[in-house]
């Protein structure tokens, strides 16, 4: 049970980190820069919003089937397939949630560092400092959808005993295998740390 | 002379908001660009804070061409206060030690710094206080702060009591006195009395067009021009 909790948080966190690497920089890219196409790209995120993770499991286990664009890369059934295909799934909440988070900060903020002194890496930090309450709500949401999710884990995971099985593929499959109880306490823990992990960034996001 | 503007134009959607205007900000002096709303103000001290180009025309920052390579070098020399006071969600400390923060000095030296420059705007024992949780009158003064502490070349206040009670226009007032002569400042207001206090010189701005500069006396006691004469009446201007 420890083996499978531990395995979640540490796929469900890895993909969070992933997905932050390249979202954050998109997220500021759209709500700082003026450019052609800006509201179309914001409601394309906003649209993958709603992505069935079995659809993007399914996509995601065509690209990395044997016989894939990514097949030589052997991600199908590893730790790391699912830790790439959870921060794909994760990426447009935390674009969409962080991009209106920045846009709700002054925009004179963005000129007041400016005439301060700072280069535009400097000011895009100290965007993202005043929009901090919003970004954490995204890494939280972000989160909880990557730990909480069942299609991308199963699908891409294939729910290897020892290997790439993690709380919700056990729980899932473990039904059908009669271990309910089991089961019921895999749910306990997942609720635990969801509850116990949102409480805590909570907590950071106060004044 | 600290800076020039040539002949600059600023258009937004091919609106003109600055029509062909020069001017010069001579160093260590005070200059008052005064003018009723709507009369491009607080755009001129934007492209004068090297935050926007102008459509046509040149500025000059101690004699030389401002271009995109030495923007970065004058930024932090010019330092703008804003009309609608923007501070950051930190304490009054961290707002006003952020720009040395950027420029690496030693937490020593910035505590130094920072402490020293509160004490000058009157707000020493606000150090700690979060900065959103100020009055307004408090806001500005801390804003002012964070711009007085980086020791710029040139200071541009773009109307700095336009929201303020008497009681806290007298203290920018004050602290705008105070650093006279030893920072050159561009100030914005539509108060031409006020104007006359502070300044060395002053201009007179009307639907984008510099319409007058001089001294205070020549452009409050005895205005020649028309619309400046209704302007400090109070009168409506065309």
């Amino acid at each position: 049970m420890l083996d499978i909790t531990l395995r979640s948080l540490l796929i469900s966190s890895s993909a969070t980190l992933l997905g932050l690497l390249w979202s954050i920089p998109i997220a500021l890219a759209i709500s700082m820069k003026e450019f052609r196409g800006k509201s179309v790209v914001k409601s394309v995120f906003n649209a993958l919003l709603g992505i069935p993770t079995v659809a993007l499991g399914l996509i995601l286990w065509i690209l990395y089937a044997r016989r894939g664009p990514f097949g030589p890369l052997h991600l199908l059934y590893t730790p790391i397939g699912m830790i790439i295909g959870e921060a794909i799934l994760i990426t447009p909440i935390i674009v969409s949630f962080t991009t209106s988070a920045l846009e709700t900060v002054h925009p004179e903020v963005k000129d007041l560092t400016r005439t301060l002194g700072a280069s535009e890496r400097q000011t895009s930090f100290a965007v993202l400092s005043e929009a901090k309450n919003g970004t954490i709500l995204a890494i939280i949401a972000a989160f909880n959808r990557s730990i909480a999710e069942l299609g991308v884990a199963l699908m891409v995971g294939g729910n290897i005993y020892g290997y790439t099985q993690v709380l919700t593929t056990k729980i899932a499959t473990g039904v059908n295998m009669g271990e309910t109880v089991l089961c019921l306490e895999l749910t306990a823990i997942l609720l635990a740390i969801v509850f116990f992990l949102t409480l805590a960034m909570n907590l950071l996001r106060r004044d | 002379m600290l800076e020039e503007l040539v002949s600059i134009s600023r258009e937004y959607d091919g609106v003109p908001v600055i029509k062909t205007l020069s001017m010069k900000v001579r160093d260590g002096q005070v200059l008052s660009i005064i003018g009723p709303n709507g009369a491009g103000k607080t755009t001129l001290l934007r492209m004068m804070a090297l935050l926007e180009k102008p459509t046509e025309g040149k500025i000059y920052y101690n004699g030389k061409k401002v271009d995109g390579s030495s923007l970065n070098k004058i930024r932090g020399r010019v330092t703008m206060v804003f009309q609608r006071t923007v501070n950051f969600n930190k304490t009054v400390f961290k707002n006003v030690a952020y720009g040395l923060e950027l420029k690496k000095m030693s937490q020593n030296e910035i505590e130094r710094s920072v402490m020293r420059t509160l004490d000058l705007v009157g707000m020493k024992k606000f150090a700690d206080r979060p900065a959103k949780k100020l009055s307004g009158g408090e806001q500005q003064r801390l804003a002012i702060a964070r711009a007085l502490v980086l020791d710029p070349e040139l200071l541009l206040l773009d109307e700095p009591t336009a929201n303020l009670d008497p009681k806290n226009t007298l203290g920018v007032e004050r602290i705008i006195n105070e650093i006279k002569g030893k920072t050159t400042v561009v100030v914005s207001t539509n108060n031409p009395y006020q104007a006359g206090r502070l300044s060395d010189r002053i201009a007179c701005l009307l639907d984008g067009r510099l319409i007058s500069e001089g001294t205070p006396k020549e452009i409050i006691d005895r205005p020649r021009d028309a619309r400046i004469k209704k302007f400090v009446r109070g009168e409506l201007i065309q």
